[in-house]
């Protein structure tokens, strides 16, 4: 392949890029009220997916504690929003997400996975009854009105930190500390002896990952008026983004992005009719995607598209 | 001391039923090597199966349906493990990459029983009254000391099994070495699939034994299984004594802290997790 029409392609993908950044950026002066409302779902549902996929792609570790963060950051939005400006409890909610996993990633990613795992599992429903029992005690509330937002200002908000979650992951995988995660990644041991402080590395990225969650999380709490604990811990903020992850493909940063705007808009259509129906058919096509999709939508097609092109050039 | 006496026999009745959750799991992670998310939702088939035959007008007795949930999901386990796990196992390059593959897979899975669960039976809370007495100065209650006595059986037959059996042989070689056991001519996709199902299996019959004794509903799944899993790392991963022994001490901490405020439960398993992970992260049996 020639430099001449590597430039271009590159040339032509920034411009596409550019043009949905505008379009995206200008969209709630555009249309109101619905479409604003799913995309900021949607792009909550992106930084969620490529802030679990920055820590779990190039490593393996899978996190199961990405609902835990986005509680977090929510919880904190009905408690600072209104008496503190709007940006400054976005960045409250994603450090208190960055320090709690720092915390976590401290105390488990020194050993195997399994425990790493194990341990996120069960941390959206810890912290939810850690939260519920300083407000029975502190409070003694079971629950806290939230000052809210426009949902444009809630659509800005969650677009500024969709980008800035994008270009962190896109900065990470190209920096030295993402060749030490994949590195990471393949052989770990190998990886140590290297000189990689595999620990640390590990620690940062997951704490990175859990900040734009917690981010995520305080945006979409001031869309409403009133949320308890229950509300602001659920399970399926943790097994989401790993499904549309799963199903977009891990291997670049439009997987994840193409996973999240297809099941968040199926989950629009199906969820309030049928949502026994919408979950099932989740398990049954995150099954499919790892048996026959080991690389996501993604690498389906370009699999595709290697195979119509004639397939003469080794896989990369 | 009266309170004292209480907690602890309500923790030991509770405890059994733990432990058979837990060495569910511990063997399909000890030895299968899948991280079962859908190890709950199991519990919840066995559950709602025996209640089903209970309410029906064949009207069967809890301790005979516990026997056919248990095998039917011994069944589903074989089939899952034979058809679903064993091509991941086939395509994974490294046993690393097969345990986060099958764990996502287990995750499709849990949304699967579960969602399936929910449109056969509702999601309102069921229950049935079976040996609602009590018995001895402690005022036992009858169901729990029966489902107590069935866990105690199913550990001895299983301890049997285990040591005495050409197969239980075949299962703890694989547990210390699996390649080793395949290279000594040990059918290696026959165990791990007797593994898995044999979870599954227990997980068939805990959930019968908690439908006796308590309310059940299709979303009960993923509490047993976040005490499971910490069982599981608090008695070593892999395993089985020590799930047995963690089971007992979980159900003891919960019937205490339950007697004193029920709503910490959940921080009570974390502070007992986070002691174990600074302390000694292999747990009580883990070599």
């Amino acid at each position: 392949m020639g430099t001449n029409t590597f430039t271009k392609t590159k040339g032509l993908s920034l411009g596409l890029l550019l043009v949905v950044f505008v379009f995206l950026a200008v969209l709630p002066t555009l249309t109101q009220g619905y479409l604003t409302v799913l995309l900021t779902d949607i792009l909550k549902f992106v930084i969620l997916t490529v802030g679990w996929m920055m820590f779990a792609g190039p490593t393996g570790y899978i996190s199961l504690a990405t609902g835990a963060f986005y509680g977090l950051g929510f919880y904190m939005a009905a408690v600072f929003n209104g008496p503190l400006p709007f940006a400054v409890v976005i960045i409250i909610a994603g450090v208190a997400a960055f320090v709690v996993a720092l915390l976590v990633g401290a105390l488990t990613l020194r050993l195997r996975a399994a425990y790493f795992c194990i341990f996120t599992f069960a941390l959206v429903l810890l912290i939810q009854s850690v939260v519920m029992e300083v407000e029975r005690i502190v409070t003694q509330t079971r629950g806290r009105f939230v000052e809210t937002e426009t949902i444009e200002a809630a659509y800005w908000a969650m677009f500024i930190v969709a980008v800035a979650t994008l270009l962190a992951a896109y900065l990470i995988r190209r920096s030295r500390h993402g060749l030490a995660l994949q590195s990471i990644g393949e052989y770990e041991e190998a990886a140590a002896h290297s000189g990689i402080n595999i620990v640390r590395t590990k620690i940062v990225t997951f704490a990175v990952g859990s900040l734009f969650m917690g981010m995520a999380g305080a945006i979409i709490a001031t869309r409403r008026a009133y949320i308890d604990p229950g509300i602001a811990f659920s399970m399926n903020n943790t097994f989401l983004p790993v499904l549309m992850a799963m199903f977009g493909g891990m291997t670049n940063l439009i997987g994840p992005v193409i996973g999240a705007a297809v099941f968040t808009y199926i989950g629009e259509i199906l969820l309030t009719r049928f949502p026994d129906l919408y979950m099932l058919i989740f398990g049954v096509v995150l099954i499919l995607a790892i048996v026959f999709m080991p690389n996501g939508i993604v690498g389906l097609v370009q699999d595709v598209w290697r195979k119509l092109r004639g397939g003469r050039r080794a896989p990369a | 001391m009266v309170i004292f006496r209480d907690i602890i026999v309500t923790g030991l009745l509770l405890g059994g039923i733990y432990a058979l959750v837990s060495v569910g799991l511990s063997l399909q992670y000890g030895v299968a090597r899948v991280l079962n998310i859908s190890h709950g939702e199991f519990i919840m088939v066995g559950a709602f199966i025996t209640y089903t035959l209970f309410v029906s007008s064949a009207n069967i007795n809890p301790l005979i349906s516990l026997v056919i949930a248990g095998i039917f999901t011994f069944i589903i386990g074989w089939i899952l493990h034979t058809t679903l796990f064993r091509r991941l196992m086939d395509t994974s390059p490294t046993i690393e990459a097969f345990e986060g593959k099958s764990m996502l897979a287990s995750f499709g899975l849990y949304y699967v029983v579960q969602n399936l669960g929910r449109i056969i039976w509702g999601s309102e809370n069921r229950g049935f009254v079976f040996l609602n007495r009590t018995v001895t100065a402690a005022q036992i209650p009858l169901n729990r000391l029966v489902s107590l006595g069935v866990v105690i059986v199913i550990a001895i037959a299983f301890y049997f099994f285990l040591s005495h059996t050409r197969m239980g042989k075949a299962i703890r070689a694989a547990i210390q070495d699996r390649s080793t056991a395949g290279l000594m001519g040990v059918n290696i996709h026959g165990v791990l699939a007797i593994c898995f199902a044999l979870g599954l299996g227990l997980a068939g019959v805990a959930g019968s034994l908690i439908s006796t004794i308590l309310a059940i509903q299709t979303s009960m799944g993923l509490s047993y299984l976040v005490i499971a899993m910490i069982v599981v790392v608090l008695g070593g991963l892999g395993s089985i004594s020590g799930a047995m022994i963690g089971g007992v001490i979980l159900g003891l901490v919960s019937a205490l802290v339950t007697y004193f405020q029920p709503s910490m439960t959940m921080i009570a398993y974390y502070v007992i997790f986070i002691l174990l992970l600074l302390v000694r992260p292999k747990g009580i049996m883990g070599r």
